[in-house]
């Protein structure tokens, strides 16, 4: 079908692009920004007057928890909040049950995410056979079957001869790693940033340097093997330090942060709150603003959502008891916006950061609004005010602590492939 | 931490009425000093009782409260036991951990069944810190919660008891030195004794172990850190000793008994570097030859019996108050 969106603000920091500026959709694909071109006539117009006109967001790394326990949520709830929250293509964690770690169960899971219909799945792969860290996975068959990266999410792999293993395996199909750094000798029991706090509260602590232990030599195992490596949901500035470090050497990594690292910190745990129950903890205020400022200046150059759904009853439990993660695709955009606001980025960063940067770093043709590319494109309402409830929300986890909450901006509309997917009534 | 004992939305401050008092007791933690004196003051009505004939008052008749002990305890569930009955209420003890639990119910289902039998107070000891909390928030607000131990976090009962010892001693807070000597890492108690000490205007309060017992940033709850122990009890008036857990040692925190002993134990000749007048506590069950040795347990200064004693009263004196919070409230709502 042609469409064209018409008098949006269009926002694209590929093309360097901030203005208001029609977009004709032809095909699936962006066929031309300005003046319509000659012969083209389009079946669907959206009056885009007053809204932003972007990219779709592409998240790192979103649990959609199917195949697995459906009443966290499956792959049609989750795609659907994940276009709601104006991301059309997420990258599905490959802990699901059965893992990733076999070709043809992504290709059920690309199947299913087809027939939803909804955004567009990016399986990630498990970069060990069951996520167990012993044997290699089936990389190249992963890789064919449509996984961009792989990881073995937090579960790192203990010897240090496999993981070096993996590593010149992946890198000979070129593949990109994905790492979340983390000791677990460290970790130990641990569940809340070791700090003053949670001594007082009794939580027993992660202390940073599990985070940049792990850093620090998977680094260097990244500049022996030569592997394009992407650190995930980092949590403190130390972590960031050592990034800035690694890409001055000019080693191949990139980083992100999840969007609850940059809004919360440790003090969330007074009330033993189990929506702040996350992997890797929320810490001190001085992390979170290292982490604001390695977003400013590019040193982390992703946001992502690290979405986890819960049923209720995995947060109704004494803060230790309580499943970790929150719930946070349809509350990113808003957020996000709220960080323009304080001046911490302007609108462009805000979409290089959610579509261009993880689009690049995945090595995927996307994240931008060139002719040619795929007609991904999520349209905004930034002044709009709105609650996230059971009317307003799709994701099967309500596992958040804005729930129920006023929120700032709003996806409107989300197209996929040139479909409008999702649109505001 | 000052600005939660002014803020009654404080997540806290649960445990308070709009007007400040308990309703259910979780935390040292947001209480003032004149709430912790209000409750030493009550627990002192109540001390002599033991002695009288007849061992009861009638203020909790026609109440039922419930023991829940999610982790083993003999003291602790015994005195509680009785203070209840001397408050004449009705006692339904369970031992969860061999029962709901073990059979997969969850924290919330097993709670909410027993609600369900009108129980008006659930004295709760758990395993994870915030449970007590986290029952009050979230699960039933309605009946009255007291914490009887969450994981490291509280046990705010037993810090009361031994403030409670200690004014009995000492008459008062300011100007005196409390040295805490031993796990402070896995201590609920310890934290919870920081906290009053502090509130009821201590002069000192100082923490005496080795640095892999002592939790990070503990300093700032208001101790002193020390890791020589005669150092450490120097001229203190009270020597609070606690109890080292046997598996310790195979979690690489300490490299034996006999070490610990000889570095941390209270001995006849380390106790002489305190306050000649000095008292000896320690919340029990106690390890002779561990982290004390058996003349000091059992020597003049020692202290630690009539804990067990003042116990009773102390909990007499919460349960009592957080009761009559907690019908004032559902009074006013009705």
């Amino acid at each position: 079908m042609n469409i064209s969106i018409l008098g949006g603000r269009v926002v694209d920091p590929a093309q360097v692009l901030d203005q208001i500026i029609d977009l004709h959709i032809q095909d699936g694909k962006i066929l031309a920004l300005g003046d319509c071109p000659a012969g083209f006539q389009a079946e669907q117009t959206l009056n885009a007057e007053g809204l932003i006109v972007c990219p779709g967001f592409i998240d790192l790394g979103s649990h959609l928890r199917e195949p697995g326990p459906s009443y966290k949520g499956n792959i049609a709830s989750e795609t659907q909040a994940a276009l709601a929250g104006g991301f059309t293509q997420v990258c599905a964690r490959p802990d699901t049950q059965p893992p990733l770690d076999s070709p043809a169960v992504v290709r059920v899971v690309r199947e299913r995410a087809e027939l939803a219909g909804k955004a567009k799945v990016l399986p990630l792969g498990a970069l060990t056979q069951g996520l167990e860290g012993q044997l290699l996975s089936n990389m190249s068959g992963l890789q064919a079957a449509g996984c961009v990266a792989l990881t073995n999410l937090r579960r790192p792999v203990q010897d240090n001869l496999i993981l070096r293993r993996c590593l010149e395996y992946a890198a000979t199909f070129d593949l990109l790693v994905i790492f979340y750094p983390e000791d677990n000798a460290l970790k130990g029991s641990g569940f809340a940033h070791e700090g003053s706090l949670s001594s007082q509260l009794g939580l027993d602590g992660i202390p940073e340097t599990a985070e940049t232990l792990a850093v620090a030599q998977t680094l260097l195992l990244v500049e022996q093997t030569g592997i394009r490596a992407h650190f995930a949901h980092l949590s403190t500035a130390r972590a960031v330090t050592q990034i800035a470090e690694a890409k001055a050497k000019g080693l191949p990594v990139t980083a992100d942060v999840a969007l609850s690292h940059l809004l919360f910190t440790e003090a969330s745990l007074e009330s033993f709150d189990s929506n702040f129950h996350l992997e890797p903890p929320l810490r001190s205020e001085a992390d979170r603003l290292g982490l604001l400022q390695g977003l400013k200046d590019g040193t982390i150059s992703a946001v992502s959502s690290g979405h986890l759904p819960h049923e209720a009853a995995a947060k109704k439990a004494p803060f230790a008891a309580s499943e970790p993660g929150m719930s946070c695709l349809e509350v990113v955009l808003p957020q996000m916006l709220a960080l323009v606001e304080s001046g911490w980025l302007n609108l462009g960063d805000l979409v290089k950061r959610l579509a261009l940067a993880p689009a690049k770093l995945l090595g995927i043709e996307s994240g931008a609004l060139w002719p040619g590319y795929s007609a991904d494109i999520t349209l905004i309402d930034p002044e709009a005010s709105w609650l996230l409830n059971e009317q307003t929300g799709f994701s099967a986890g309500q596992n958040t602590p804005f729930w129920n909450q006023p929120l700032k901006g709003r996806v409107v509309t989300s197209l996929v492939d040139g479909e409008i997917r999702f649109n505001l009534k | 931490m000052s600005s939660a004992l002014n803020n009654p939305a404080h997540p806290r401050n649960v445990q308070l009425t709009s007007d400040g008092r308990l309703k259910h007791f979780l935390s040292i933690n947001g209480l003032s000093k004149a709430l912790l004196t209000e409750i030493l003051d009550t627990a002192e009505s109540f001390a002599n009782m033991g002695e009288q004939a007849v061992k009861k008052v009638p203020l909790l008749r026609g109440k039922t409260i419930v023991n829940l002990f999610f982790e083993n305890s003999t003291r602790t569930r015994a005195t509680f036991e009785l203070a209840a009955k001397r408050l004449s209420a009705d006692v339904l003890n369970l031992d969860i951990k061999t029962s709901s639990t073990a059979k997969g119910e969850s924290l919330m289902d097993t709670l909410q069944n027993i609600e369900a039998m009108y129980a008006d107070m659930f004295v709760v000891r758990h395993a994870d810190s915030g449970a007590a909390h986290f029952i009050a928030s979230q699960i039933t607000p309605k009946v009255a919660i007291i914490n009887a131990g969450d994981g490291r976090h509280a046990h705010p009962t037993q810090a009361m008891l031994d403030m409670f010892t200690i004014r009995k001693h000492k008459g008062e807070f300011e100007g005196l030195k409390v040295a805490i000597v031993g796990d402070i890492l896995h201590s609920r108690v310890a934290r919870s004794q920081i906290i009053a000490l502090n509130t009821l205007g201590a002069a000192e309060v100082r923490l005496v172990a080795p640095k892999t017992l002592l939790p990070i940033g503990i300093e700032e709850m208001g101790a002193k850190i020390y890791t020589r122990m005669e150092e450490g009890i120097k001229d203190v008036d009270v020597v609070i000793m606690l109890r080292l857990q046997k598996e310790r040692m195979a979690g690489a925190l300490l490299p034996s008994e006999a070490e610990f002993y000889r570095l941390y134990g209270l001995t006849t000749e380390k106790l002489n570097y305190a306050h000649p007048e000095a008292i000896v506590m320690h919340p029990g069950p106690i390890n002779r030859g561990v982290e004390i040795e058996s003349a000091v347990a059992d020597g003049p200064k020692s202290v630690i019996l009539q804990q067990v004693g003042y116990g009773i009263a102390t909990r007499m004196a919460v349960m009592s108050m957080a009761m009559s919070g907690q019908m004032q409230e559902k009074a006013q709502i009705q």
